[in-house]
């Protein structure tokens, strides 16, 4: 524990992480050596496809961060998701992922614009616009799966594999950089902080804060409409609902690296542990065959049992 | 009155909005006001109305419940083994199910307070746990309810007093004036009454309330602080389960259905933000959010009548309720100095 004590305060978090993601894949080794004697966790190759799915949750887990750490939620990701991967279908050819790309940076500007010009409540506003985009999808495509099929650039970013590595770890690892880079060291990035620490403040010392809270609403738009772009890409085609099971991971993955609910505090590097964490929290889950109800309720406790251990919020009195 | 109105400004609006709504859906509506289509309307609007109310409790004190529409599912999921057989074993069944809606709500307010974690975030992962146990009581849709008790519950209160032979079948004179009233409306607005008007006027209701507005000088002025913490969530947990049980009753099945449970949560958030209750906490109340889920629910009886694509009426949804929740930005172009608008 002394150890413990002795780490910065930010960093702890991140160790934990890191530590229970070892802790996990020990748990899930111990298990299939039991059961059949061999390791599929522990091989590269294994690794790196659980890892290609995560991508996915990654990217959009990167931009919800940067609205989190603003104080904000973006809860549009879903259908930003769909939609994007809808339209990048749609229009084929070599306008299709750029196409995919602009969904999301439309969406990100009017979440901007109604969080940080109207001050809805970035909960209720960004629900709203989801509902929008999800009615907007089921007029078009009826409700049904689109039949358009995705474009060759979207399957060789999503499938293809590039020096044995997959092409969608290196676009979750170049978002990740770029990320990194602005949070660290771009005044956008200490902006964000500032925000989230204290709006009133951040603006009266100069920052714009419209500019910057509509930034970041349109980072997370585009990580979004990227993921959508990547998962058409993976599944060959868009589909209705393909974001549901993104958002809520994405929020515990940026909860779980360090990043303060109410914004302010947190580092990217937590975030992506975060992600890691769940995507093979999932993989071991599949690989027990715990059924749907069990693996709720022991990824409700995983939350709930890290946060407690991360050392618990501020007494009112503090 | 104007005083009224100034003081609640929001509730005002929602009103009015509502009576608007519903009044000229009447006006348009080829068969008139009937009672059937009130009993109808009325039956709809009891299990989101139910956890809108849930949902404004820990709104009040300026945090999130994201585990309700869980609970509610939970409870729903609960009820449908339990509801059928003997009066007794009904009743037993009944409370059965508010209990476990009510002790998870205390759970979650346990570990929001002693635990001292975000709200947001520690429902978040409730909610996983509720659904992963409303998924272990019914894995597949079903269930068994006493069919009087369906039949009773959801239509109007004559229909009510003649299943279950009181004041002479509901022929009685002493019922003559109340017999078109929807029973589910009296059970929601009667709930509301009972449980949350009392409960507002103790000091536990009143912490509530100053801990949305300044938690620190509630906190300073020695206000019960964790007892309201908790007191909120317990009974979040207890209006979801209420929600639940008349949902279980309503459709005769408990459904452990993930998409439905997170929809209801995320339309509670709605309805109470439409009543008018700030999501930063300190004002608004149950009865607001009452209304708020009103508005929603009289805008989807509009597709009925109106020959609307039914591929638009999420698009309609949705551009409606952008539509109001901007609306209250007004304020914010009227304001004279800006570091009003930051906190």
């Amino acid at each position: 524990m002394t150890a413990l004590t002795r780490i910065r305060p930010a960093d702890r978090p991140i160790l934990i992480a890191f530590g229970f993601t070892i802790l996990i894949l020990l748990i899930g080794t111990a298990y299939t050596l039991s059961t059949t004697g061999t390791v599929p966790l522990l091989q590269p190759s294994y690794l790196m496809q659980q890892l290609q799915i995560g991508s996915f949750l990654g990217l959009c887990a990167a931009g919800m961060m940067l609205v989190i750490l603003t104080g904000h939620i973006d809860l549009s990701v879903p259908w930003t998701l769909t939609s994007a991967a809808m339209v990048a279908t749609a229009i084929g050819g070599p306008w299709a992922i750029p196409a995919g790309l602009s969904v999301g940076l439309c969406v990100g500007l009017v979440n901007g614009f109604g969080v940080s010009v109207l001050r809805v409540p970035a909960m209720i506003f960004t629900l709203g616009l989801d509902t929008v985009l999800r009615g907007l999808m089921v007029a078009r495509t009826g409700g049904f799966a689109p039949q358009d099929q995705a474009t060759p650039a979207m399957l060789y970013l999503a499938k293809a594999k590039l020096l044995g590595v997959p092409v969608a770890l290196f676009v979750w690892i170049a978002v990740s950089v770029l990320v990194t880079f602005l949070l660290a060291r771009t005044t956008f990035g200490r902006s964000l902080y500032a925000i989230g620490t204290k709006e009133r403040a951040a603006w009266l010392s100069g920052i714009r804060t419209r500019a910057v809270v509509t930034g970041a609403f349109v980072g997370s738009g585009l990580c979004a409409a990227l993921a959508g772009v990547l998962l058409a890409g993976y599944s060959a085609k868009a589909y209705q609902g393909m974001g549901n099971s993104f958002l809520l991971p994405a929020i515990a993955a940026v909860v779980l690296g360090g990043t303060h609910i109410l914004g302010g505090r947190g580092r990217y590097i937590g975030t992506f542990m975060g992600v890691v964490l769940i995507v093979l929290l999932n993989s071991v889950l599949s690989i027990m065959q715990m059924p749907e109800a069990l693996r709720q309720i022991i990824y409700g406790t995983v939350i709930i049992g890290m946060l407690l251990i991360y050392g618990r919020g501020t007494r009112i009195s503090e | 009155m104007t005083r009224w109105i100034g003081q609640n400004r929001g509730f005002a609006a929602a009103l009015a909005l509502f009576l608007a709504l519903y009044l000229s859906y009447h006006l348009m509506h080829p068969r008139g006001f009937s009672t059937a289509v009130l009993v109808q309307n009325s039956n709809e609007l009891v299990a989101i109305g139910f956890v809108a109310m849930a949902q404004t409790v820990p709104v009040l004190l300026g945090g999130l419940d994201l585990s309700v529409g869980a609970i509610m599912t939970l409870a729903a999921c609960v009820a449908s083994w339990l509801l059928d057989g003997t009066p007794l074993q009904i009743a037993f069944g009944m409370i059965a199910t508010l209990a476990v809606g009510t002790a998870f709500g205390l759970l979650n307010g346990l570990i929001v307070v002693y635990g001292r974690l975000q709200p947001i975030i520690a429902t978040l992962a409730t909610g996983a746990i509720a659904i992963g146990l409303a998924l272990l009581i019914r894995p597949n849709p079903g269930g068994n309810v006493d069919g009087d008790l369906n039949w009773a519950l959801t239509n109007s209160v004559f229909d009510f007093a003649e299943t279950y032979g009181i004041g002479q079948d509901g022929e009685a004179t002493w019922l003559a004036p109340f017999v078109n009233i929807p029973l589910p409306l009296i059970l929601l607005f009667g709930m509301a009454c009972l449980v949350w008007l009392p409960f507002k006027r103790t000091v536990t209701g009143r912490t509530i309330y100053a801990i949305g507005s300044a938690e620190g000088a509630a906190f300073a002025s020695g206000l019960p602080i964790n007892r309201a913490r908790i007191a909120a969530f317990t009974l979040a947990g207890f209006f979801a389960a209420c929600g639940g049980l008349y949902l279980a009753i309503q459709t005769s099945t408990g459904n452990a259905d993930v998409v439905q449970a997170g929809a209801y949560t995320l339309n509670s958030i709605a309805a109470v933000v439409l009543g008018g209750t700030a999501l930063l906490g300190g004002t608004g109340g149950v009865i607001a959010s009452i209304l708020g889920a009103m508005i929603l629910r009289a805008v989807s009886f509009y597709f009925r009548i109106l020959d609307i694509d039914p591929l638009l009426q999420p698009l309609i949804e949705g551009i409606v309720l952008l539509a109001a929740v901007s609306a209250v930005a007004f304020r914010t172009f009227r304001v004279k100095n800006q570091l009003e608008l930051f906190r």
